[in-house]
């Protein structure tokens, strides 16, 4: 009798250790699916872009300026403008950006301006890019008189990606062991001397790889280029920036209109005529290639970074 | 200043003094650097206000907000800021679909059950959905997702509010799952292990004991991802179609405050029309919208930092 009811129950906790274990799979299996089925999306999408811009995929569609025959339409001034546009990117945003994150991590005081300048870095994270458009036409545009340049464009997305770019540096900073910073105090250096010296080149890493993500992210800007007035049919080149005469370059395409990658992929996409439609994937297929490829290099240079540093 | 460093450190090496002046003028330089932040949030208010200002005079706080037609474009127009509102929430709520559960299970399954070897590949890569331009997104939307929705649904329009918020969707998983990762990985082990003493499963532990113990945190990623969702402009234009629409319905066609700001820019609106100042005023509203969004889901994530 004892012995039936000592057995039962022990059945009846196995059946429920066997039950709360399959949960266990059954989440696991779960899980796995969601998370390949997310992926699974992005490769569909690579997938999609190259096949059906696969006939346009040629050197000549990189070699030619827009056109209103989608099959002589090409993207040279869409990536000329893009280039240009992220010169003036990385010169504005990585200086003020790092500038910004040495201060905040190795020289602000605790007080109040100093969590003025944090709460407006995380909350400009935030903003939506159109925003920064919206800013950059009233700013920009109409105050400083730059009109629809590639300078206008750049310094939009300058203060665009600044928040990436230092949240990222604080963060590879931070990483920097104190024991570093109190030797070389230890040895008279000033806290300029500190920062140069020793703690910026061990975060080398964790800025560029900052630096990457957050042109990646300017590179497929789109929105905020269109409220600044980006134009989609520019059949022209701007004026190189180099020259073979003295002085050797030229800071005249800083004042010229423009269009970008990401501006003619969307005039293409809203064409009603299919033949269209193969010009905007093959657009899109190089755009995304690009940003993975930038992506790609940042999760490279990051790891390369950490397995050099041991401390 | 040279002075006054000098008086303060009498017979002080030269190269010294020097360095310290130096070390004054950088940390200036730093500063100032610091402030572009403060500035550039100073001067979106300010624009945002100051272009606005005439579009409130010519049109009511009261239409702005209750009139149900936004036609800025048309002969005769009326300026409800509620059909736009409407889109925005619409598209945000379908994406909100798509990614909190997908987010919640990721981060779940990453924090509680992945091996450290499969997490560390998989992060990156997931990080990836996030970082695709929008405007290819959009032309997913667009030239994919609505195609396949339209065997699903028959009678989809061509544009439609639900494939642009799924797409949204998708692109704010990696937002929702990594926020909600840190703040679940934020749970001490001592917790677990409790729990594993209990008798508890993994899927227990995650589901009874992670999870509620990460609640404010996984909050803040939520709040993050509708923020996210509402700013996004391009994946509308493109796939939502322009027509403003008040409606709660995701298969109709409809624009979105971002999307009536895109139509505006790629018109030729004299810049100083009503028509163009009403891109500030919706601004406005969008940017208020994030706002609170933001200041919401960052103050939940403080406190699941500090509540450990």
């Amino acid at each position: 009798m004892h012995a039936i009811t000592a057995e039962a129950s022990l059945n009846r906790i196995r059946a429920d250790v066997s039950r709360r274990k399959l949960l266990d799979t059954l989440f696991v299996i779960v899980g796995l699916l969601v998370m390949f089925s997310a992926l699974l999306v992005l490769v569909v999408l690579f997938v999609d872009l190259v096949r059906e811009g696969a006939p346009k995929l040629t050197w000549d569609f990189l070699n030619s300026f827009p056109s209103r025959k989608a099959e002589r339409a090409g993207i040279l001034s869409a990536w000329v403008g893009t280039s240009l546009i992220m010169l003036v990117t990385a010169a504005v945003s990585m200086p003020v950006g790092v500038a910004a994150a040495i201060y905040l991590e190795e020289y602000a005081p605790k007080n109040w301006m100093t969590a003025i300048i944090e709460v407006n870095v995380t909350n400009l994270a935030g903003v939506p890019s159109i925003i920064y458009g919206l800013l950059a036409l009233g700013l920009f545009v109409y105050q400083f008189n730059l009109g629809q340049s590639v300078a206008a464009a750049g310094l939009t997305l300058s203060l665009l990606i600044l928040p990436i770019i230092i949240v990222a540096t604080r963060e590879s900073l931070r990483s920097v062991p104190r024991a570093i910073r109190e030797a070389a105090y230890a040895l008279g250096a000033t806290r300029w001397e500190v920062t140069a010296h020793h703690v910026l080149p061990y975060s080398t890493g964790g800025i560029l790889t900052g630096m990457i993500i957050g042109l990646s992210r300017a590179i497929g800007e789109t929105a905020p280029l269109i409220t600044i007035g980006a134009l989609s049919f520019i059949a022209f080149l701007p004026e190189s920036p180099f020259h073979s005469e003295f002085p050797f370059f030229s800071f005249a395409w800083l004042k010229e209109a423009f269009t970008a990658m990401p501006i003619q992929m969307f005039n293409w996409v809203s064409r009603p005529d299919p033949a269209f439609q193969v010009n905007a994937a093959a657009a899109g297929a190089i755009l995304l290639g690009m940003t993975l490829l930038m992506n790609g290099v940042a999760i490279y240079v990051r790891y390369r970074f950490r397995k050099r540093i041991n401390w | 200043m040279t002075e006054q460093i000098a008086l303060s450190m009498p017979g002080a090496p030269a190269g010294l003094r020097y360095r310290k002046l130096r070390d004054r003028f950088v940390e200036a330089g730093l500063l100032l650097a610091a402030l572009v932040a403060v500035f550039t949030t100073i001067a979106i208010v300010v624009v945002l206000v100051v272009e606005s200002l005439p579009f409130f005079r010519e049109v009511s706080l009261t239409d702005f907000l209750t009139d149900t037609m936004w036609t800025p474009l048309f002969a005769e127009a009326r300026y409800g800021i509620l059909p736009l509102v409407a889109g925005t929430l619409v598209t945000t709520m379908v994406a909100l679909a798509v990614a909190i559960p997908a987010g919640t299970i990721i981060a779940i399954y990453l924090s509680e059950f992945a091996p450290y070897k499969l997490r560390e590949t998989i992060k990156p890569s997931l990080e990836l959905l996030g970082a695709v331009p929008t405007v290819v997104y959009g032309y997913f939307a667009l030239m994919f997702v609505t195609p396949v929705l339209q065997q699903l649904i028959p009678g989809l329009p061509g544009f439609n509010m639900l494939s642009a918020g799924l797409v949204i969707g998708i692109m704010i998983i990696p937002y929702v799952a990594s926020v909600s990762e840190d703040a679940m990985r934020a749970v001490p082990n001592y917790m677990r292990e409790g729990s594993y003493a209990m008798g508890a499963t993994r899927f227990q532990t995650a589901t009874r004991v992670v999870v509620p113990g990460a609640l404010s945190g996984i909050a803040a990623a939520f709040i993050l991802g509708i923020s996210r969702a509402v700013g996004e402009t391009m994946i509308v234009a493109i796939a939502a179609g322009l027509q403003p629409n008040l409606t709660w319905d995701p298969t109709e066609p409809a624009a979105t405050i971002t999307a009536f700001i895109v139509q505006v820019s790629l018109g030729d609106l004299p810049h100083d029309s009503i028509g163009y100042q009403s891109i500030f005023a919706a601004g406005l509203v969008l940017m208020l919208m994030t706002l609170v969004f933001n200041i919401a889901g960052f103050s939940l994530t403080r406190r699941f930092r500090e509540a450990y």
